[in-house]
């Protein structure tokens, strides 16, 4: 198992290191320009160029990419040509808030979804499981921001229970937190929902059919634990993978949740650096965001072999 | 004093409804010294000099003085200054600064302080670069007179000083205003009535004003950018958010105040209860489709004449902006409204004379590539227009659907247009940039080292020199006068007129400042 993680951590690097080429070669081939966004309306093309030069824009774009690396060798993801502000920083104040929609959004996605499929697996072609897949494909065609946008109007506006935008940290305001972080996770947690339940239902469906089902129904087992204890159990590890794949996409797919709702988290930030072409934020994001990839995945490798004894690496 | 039982039993249910009061409530009561803003843009650079961005020339009037600034009429009163005493040749100015100015970090603020910042402001700004270009001396005369010594007299030193927007020269502590003009400076100690919290500065989220108590205002009443700047409240919060959701904000009180309600979101927001929305602007915007002056078939003066006939400034409006208490047909190069307003060279639309020129130019079906930014709620429907009034006039027009940020890289390009150039793209300008003809950097007409479109006019040069050494206000209106109808004349740009932006605020808000700039002084939450 150790020669297992330390395989798997050490082939991060190469993954690591063609992110960075492909990241870098992509900005700099994407149209934009940082000196003339910092500049403004009102600068002059001289004005730019003096800009461009103080920034090194002006360098070849081989000695910026030896540059960069040599940087993120020693630990510094940059400094954010905009705010001079360093990346780590930035990111820094960006963390709490997308891990900690993306945490409520599990959490709440996964406590709804997994009953809910596991109960339309044993009602299979019943009406309760219709009911449920309609619901399913009715969360993943919702917009996000249509959800988002009725939760505010509903719930912020009409009957002003909920604030409709901000974030309050659960380590200095946990009631303000709760108060901010509902409707995000409602709003993000719709799709993840959705797809956490069919996943569910269809591999509990495929596991029903399995003779040791058969054999616990034989021995009187309550309808409750042959659902739970035997055939959830033994469908555990694509359900797993589907969680796991949805906690990657969540840190990095959360841009509309975040905006709708003014959450100043990754996504957010990711975006903003994208529309102003600050290139140190979107490479080191996408940096950070590709490790995250990578990390969970192997978590997501390391929890089979506890659901599953079957699996050894 | 007797209590009777009713009284008490009536304190005792006030307290208890007090003490059961929801926490919304009783934040409410504290807030109260607190502006919740969501400003017109996310503030990224600290260094208003640096940058001539809108955003941070806004951050620069909290936490800078001026040495002189703008009133209502547009004229330079002193503000920092106290006593201004011009020499009978106008060739010396000297200038002693006001008793009490203090620096954020509690040291005075001194003549070389003031010297050092006009300085680094001269290097970066135009209007600073042309008086510079005529300072002989700038210097400190003891603790806190300054002295300036010009080579030959110069009609708008005050009007530069005094300047209302990007870049507005702002006083900086010397060790700061030492900091190279192009780098930004890190320091943000300024001697404004707020100081910025930098170190709660959250870029794309928060960005916080505290109040600086030991701020010395004018004893004048606040008039736009001059006056007494009075902080009312003990911290203004400026909030970054989408349109939609400082809509969401504004509508549930959770903000105070909106700087710019988008057009679409209007009378959305007109109608929410407890909210209002107000033009504070008098100056307004002004629209522009800037042509490219070095690039066929824009480098064609005949054809840039067809492309303005063919022009009707009116649809631009109601397509972009829509209700017309928002707009203004301005045929003016200067905000409709200001000293300079004048209607003299506008070139009107006629479709047929347009048609008519444009064949006698020799135009022969040329790809005419306009840029369009497709994120801007206001510059695409003023590129489309454009583009369907073009080809009305039989011209083979090629909108190049991009973001912002792209069309600022795209139009640095002088490469034709299979090359990457471009002919036309969509702008504006505050009302404040353009209310004289050295305000406007568009004005320039410098050719390639002027601004982007590259119009090179000597006689357009002229008049704006003679505009600078005018000796009095009449002589300045007709240089003014006489460069309006040169830039017309020349096709310099195709004027799409005036437009305005309100503001949005809860009805608890109170003294917001008429300005071409949003001012956040005055401002009080009861």
């Amino acid at each position: 198992m150790w020669l297992f993680i330390l395989r798997r951590v050490a082939s991060t690097v190469p993954v690591m290191l063609i992110v960075a080429v492909v990241i870098f070669a992509m900005l700099r081939l994407t149209p934009g320009d940082p000196a003339v966004v910092i500049a403004g309306d009102q600068a002059t093309a001289e004005q730019i160029t003096r800009i461009r030069a103080s920034l090194g824009l002006d360098l070849p774009i081989h000695e910026q990419f030896i540059t960069w690396i040599v940087h993120i060798l020693h630990g510094d993801l940059g400094t954010s040509i905009f705010t001079n502000m360093p990346v780590s920083t930035l990111i820094g104040q960006r963390l709490e808030p997308t891990l900690m929609l993306t945490l409520t959004t599990v959490i709440f996605s996964v406590s709804v979804a997994v009953p809910l499929g596991v109960w339309a697996a044993w009602r299979a072609g019943s009406w309760t499981d219709r009911l449920i897949m309609m619901f399913s494909v009715l969360g993943f065609s919702f917009p996000v921001f249509v959800l988002g946008y009725l939760l505010i109007y509903q719930f912020g506006l009409t009957l002003k229970w909920l604030p409709t935008q901000g974030y309050k940290s659960p380590f200095t305001d946990p009631l303000g937190f709760a108060s901010t972080i509902v409707m995000p996770t409602i709003t993000l947690g719709m799709i993840y929902i959705a797809l956490v339940t069919r996943i569910t239902r269809a591999s509990v469906l495929e596991v029903l059919g399995e003779d040791y089902i058969r054999t616990a129904r034989a021995k009187g087992q309550i309808e409750r634990k042959v659902l739970f204890r035997h055939a959830l159990k033994n469908a555990a590890v694509p359900i797993a993978t589907i969680i796991g794949i949805g906690i990657a996409l969540l840190i990095g797919g959360a841009v509309v949740t975040e905006t709708v709702f003014n959450i100043p988290g990754l996504g957010r930030l990711v975006v903003d650096a994208i529309l102003r072409r600050d290139y140190p934020i979107i490479q080191g994001l996408i940096l950070v965001f590709s490790f995250t990839y990578i990390i969970i995945n192997m978590l997501i490798d390391i929890a089979y072999t506890m659901l599953d004894p079957r699996i050894r690496y | 004093m007797t209590l009777s039982r009713r009284d008490i039993l009536a304190g005792t249910a006030a307290t208890a409804a007090a003490a059961t009061l929801p926490a919304g409530a009783v934040k409410a009561q504290a807030k109260r010294n607190v502006l919740k803003v969501v400003p017109h843009a996310n503030l990224q650079i600290l260094d208003p000099i640096w940058t001539t961005g809108y955003i941070s020339r806004n951050h620069g009037y909290m936490i800078y003085d001026t040495l002189f600034a703008l009133d209502d009429n547009l004229k330079p009163q002193p503000q920092m200054v106290e006593n201004l005493d011009v020499s009978s040749d106008r060739l010396k100015y000297t200038m002693t600064l006001r008793d009490g100015l203090a620096w954020h970090d509690g040291t005075d603020v001194t003549a070389e302080d003031c010297v050092a910042s006009l300085q680094r402001w001269g290097k970066r700004d135009g209007m600073g670069q042309r008086l510079f270009a005529v300072t002989d001396k700038l210097e400190a005369d003891g603790k806190k007179t300054i002295t300036l010594t010009l080579k030959r007299p110069y009609g708008v030193v005050l009007d530069s000083i005094g300047k209302i927007s990007s870049n507005v020269p702002f006083m900086m502590p010397k060790r700061v205003a030492e900091t190279p003009a192009d780098k930004q400076i890190e320091d943000t100690t300024g001697s404004g009535p707020f100081m910025f919290n930098k170190a709660n500065w959250k870029p794309g989220n928060l960005a916080i004003y505290e109040k600086f108590k030991a701020y010395n205002p004018r004893k004048e009443a606040v008039s736009s950018a001059a006056g007494g700047k009075i902080a009312k409240v003990d911290r203004v919060e400026w909030y970054t958010m989408d349109a939609n959701t400082a809509m969401n904000a504004l509508m549930s009180g959770e903000i105070d105040y909106w700087e710019q309600v988008t057009p679409d979101l209007i009378d959305l927001v007109k109608k929410a209860p407890g909210v209002k929305v107000e033009n504070l602007d008098p100056t307004g915007n002004m629209g522009w489709a800037r042509f490219n002056h070095l690039v066929a078939p824009t480098n064609n003066p005949m054809v840039r004449q067809a492309i303005m006939k063919a022009c009707n400034q009116e649809d631009f409006l109601k397509t972009a902006i829509g209700n017309p208490e928002y707009y203004k047909v301005c045929k003016s190069i200067y905000p409709c409204g200001t000293t300079y307003e004048t209607d003299a060279g506008y070139v009107n639309q006629n479709v047929a004379d347009a048609k008519t020129l444009l064949q006698q130019s020799g135009y022969k079906g040329e790809e005419l590539v306009i840029l369009q930014p497709t994120d801007h709620p206001v510059l695409n429907p003023f590129c489309q227009v454009m583009a369907e009034q073009l080809r009305a006039i039989g011209m083979n027009v090629k909108l190049q659907a991009m973001d912002w940020s792209t069309v600022l890289q795209r139009r640095a390009s002088k490469d034709p247009t299979d090359k990457g150039g471009w002919n036309m793209f969509c702008t504006w300008w505050i009302g404040g940039d353009t209310v004289n003809p050295l305000t406007g950097v568009g004005f320039g007409a410098t050719g390639e080292k002027g601004w982007f479109g590259w119009a090179n006019d000597e006689q357009a040069v002229k008049l704006q020199d003679e505009f600078a050494n005018a000796a009095n206000p009449a002589d300045a209106k007709k240089a003014a006068t006489a460069l309006q109808e040169r830039l017309y004349a020349n096709g310099h740009y195709v004027n799409m007129g005036m437009f305005f932006v309100p503001v949005g605020y809860r009805d608890n808000v109170r003294g917001m400042i008429r300005s071409p700039v949003q001012f956040f002084w005055n401002m009080e939450v009861v």
